[in-house]
């Protein structure tokens, strides 16, 4: 094996290698759809965000425009609060527009899904969404179905 | 021998390995110039005494001088500027086995120096023509022979023209042709490099034809030294046994061991 | 007898705590040979070659089969849950995350490791190392280093190639035989992996590895007994060492990174 020959196939070693970690990058993974640091943070509040996680999706109708970035408790108003970064080019959100928390199928990923309001004025960094939607947890729900049940016996 | 100042001086030499002491309070003057042999039965440490030379084993305790400086005291750079004037040849040539003959001796040429490509060519081929292996060069190490593969040994090691040239063991494993070429090679590379060498060895015929000076070894000390015809003289009964090669003596035939009819009466064990 | 056998384990203990520091010492030797290694980048390469090159095929098809064995289990449980377009996620992430750091780092430990062992005790035995010190040429230099950063290198590549050779080992069982749609293979796969916690960090993990593995074969190889006896050993041990640092290492780096 002459020199130029091992230089020829570590040369290909290498760029396959680096091809190999492009297409997990590009093609596997989600860096295709990030918009880079060029997103903007909006906040919203919530009584219960069971389920949701940081990097969740934030859908509009159902489409991603952008990701949970944090989930921290306000001491004060014993409220969660949710911190979101919507990609850039979503500049016209109206203001009013209102979040909630849905699951995708039964018992799938919790996301959050932004209504669109009827307002003029946008959204911009660092405003705080008004109306929301808290998470549907399962539990609850066959809780208050039970107990209707009882109240209401059999008429 | 030249000059009365030794090249390699070795005093009150203590060295062990583990628990087995090898060398207990050895002296020994190397001077320049000449032929030294080392010589001992099997087992008294001539291989670690050229390790000690080169600096790749530290003594216990004692002192070893190369060219007046304390190899075991050196730096890593010192030690590596000495080291460039010694030559050794290993026992089995220790040639690198990922290149060919040629390149194993232009090795230490590129590795020391900015010499270009036509002048390690002619360097390389005028040591290769010393060994007359110049035909040989494009061969790799596995397809030599023994004697081949030593004097291809020879010829890197005297790449970079030492002061110094070491021989672990030249002629073991060697059929008598190229045991005869060797301890010519030996004597003529000496005459004409202004080599000082030294061997390291237990065939006593070959190396006491051309050693100036010879050493026997024996339980960690110097037992005898002289030139051949002073040796012969030696009163030390080990030096007789040695150099006559009779089975019993000071070094006696059996290892350690219990009464044979003792033994032979025991009925359990190995 | 009491006496003897802790005497005994303090032995070993003391054995052990030798190795673990000649093993260190020899780490920061070969760290120290590292920048010389800028002027004499053949000598790396040709170690890639060795290293990485010749492991390319085991690696190749290792990936494709666990990829395609990947979907095939996968399918056989999501469509149980009527969850089949899940299979993209499945696949890559379990590649990601787990089976493309450690098992291309088990095969390159059997592959890579074990040739390097025994390349260097061998070269120990038939003391090619003593006539490069004789020399005055440092055999930690010219030797251990640059097979040292060839396999550093070589690993997290090694690594990768794994995982994208397996994803799509993945996508010709699943879409072509077992028919999910194409679009929401890749698309389910794009929504969940993500590129730091998932990506970075398995190639972090490959790293790690590759560091571990290579130092664990080149210390073997450098402190092994020089009798052809000795480098065997030494081999098997290579293997079987660095296969169980891998994946404990494993452990404790996915607890980690994705344990919270």
């Amino acid at each position: 094996m002459t020199t130029r020959a091992i230089e020829i196939w570590v040369g290909i070693f290498v760029v396959a290698g680096f091809v190999a970690l492009f297409v997990l990058s590009m093609q596997v993974s989600n860096l295709s759809s990030y918009q880079g640091e060029k997103g903007f943070d909006i906040t919203a509040r919530f009584d219960d965000v069971s389920g949701l996680k940081v990097r969740s999706m934030v859908t509009m109708a159902g489409v991603r425009i952008g990701r949970v970035t944090a989930i921290e408790f306000d001491d004060q108003a014993l409220q969660a609060v949710v911190t979101m970064k919507i990609d850039g080019q979503h500049r016209t959100l109206p203001r009013d527009s209102s979040a909630n928390i849905y699951t995708a199928g039964l018992l799938g990923e919790k996301y959050i899904g932004l209504e669109a309001g009827g307002d003029e004025a946008s959204l911009g960094p660092g405003d705080q969404i008004q109306l929301t939607q808290d998470a549907l947890v399962l539990e609850k729900l066959l809780g208050q179905f039970i107990s209707r049940m009882i109240d209401e016996p059999a008429k | 021998m030249t000059d009365t100042t030794p090249l390699i001086r070795i005093r009150d030499l203590h060295f062990r390995r583990g628990e087995r002491v090898i060398f207990n309070g050895v002296d020994l003057d190397i001077f320049p110039g000449g032929i030294t042999a080392i010589m001992g039965p099997s087992g008294t440490g001539k291989t670690t005494l050229l390790q000690l030379i080169g600096g790749q084993l530290k003594p216990t305790r004692g002192t070893v001088e190369v060219d007046g400086q304390p190899v075991h005291e050196l730096r890593r750079s010192a030690l590596y500027a000495l080291r460039r004037k010694m030559g050794m040849l290993f026992q089995n040539g220790a040639l690198l086995t990922d290149m060919n003959v040629f390149e194993n001796i232009a090795y230490p040429i590129r590795e020391h120096t900015e010499l270009p490509e036509s002048m390690i060519r002619t360097l390389v081929l005028m040591k290769l023509e010393a060994v007359g292996l110049r035909g040989a060069r494009a061969l790799m190490p596995n397809q030599l022979s023994c004697g081949m593969a030593r004097r291809v040994a020879l010829a890197r090691g005297i790449a970079l023209d030492p002061m110094i040239m070491m021989y672990d063991e030249p002629f073991t494993g060697q059929d008598p042709i190229s045991m005869g070429v060797l301890v010519r090679l030996i004597r003529s590379l000496n005459e004409a490099m202004g080599l000082t060498s030294i061997i390291v060895s237990h065939d006593i015929a070959e190396t006491c034809e051309i050693a100036d000076m010879i050493y026997l070894l024996a339980e960690g000390r110097v037992v005898a030294k002289g030139s051949l015809p002073e040796l012969q003289q030696h009163e030390s009964a080990w030096a007789r046994q040695f150099l006559n090669g009779e089975p019993d003596g000071p070094v006696p035939f059996h290892y350690p061991a219990a009464d044979l009819a003792e033994d032979l009466l025991t009925m359990t064990g190995t | 007898m009491f006496f003897d056998w802790l005497q005994q384990l303090g032995h070993r203990g003391l054995d052990i705590f030798e190795r673990i520091g000649r093993a260190h010492l020899l780490f920061f030797a070969i760290l120290a040979g590292q920048p010389g290694l800028l002027s004499r980048p053949r000598l790396v390469i040709a170690q890639l070659y060795s290293v990485g090159v010749l492991s390319l095929l085991i690696i190749v098809m290792s990936g494709l089969f666990v990829g395609m064995v990947l979907a095939l289990q996968g399918y056989n449980t999501l469509v149980k849950f009527g969850a089949e377009e899940s299979l993209g996620t499945v696949v890559a992430l379990s590649l990601v995350r787990e089976l493309g750091p450690v098992v291309a780092a088990l095969l390159f430990a059997g592959r890579a490791g074990s040739a390097l062992t025994a390349e260097i005790g061998l070269m120990k035995t038939t003391e090619q190392l003593s006539a490069m010190e004789m020399m005055a040429v440092d055999p930690i230099r010219r030797i251990l280093a640059p097979r040292f950063l060839a396999g550093f290198i070589a690993m997290p590549l090694l690594a990768s190639i794994f995982s994208a050779v397996g994803v799509f080992g993945g996508y010709f069982v699943g879409v072509g035989q077992l028919g999910v749609d194409a679009g929401s293979y890749w698309s389910q796969m794009q929504a969940n992996v993500d590129i730091y916690d998932d990506i970075v960090n398995g190639v972090i993990k490959s790293l790690v590895f590759g560091l571990v593995v290579t130092w664990i074969a080149i210390f073997e190889g450098h402190d092994c007994t020089p009798t052809s006896e000795g480098v065997s050993r030494a081999t098997t041990r290579t293997v079987v060492h660095s296969s169980l640092a891998v994946l404990a290492l494993d452990f404790i780096l996915t607890a980690l990174m994705f344990g919270d």
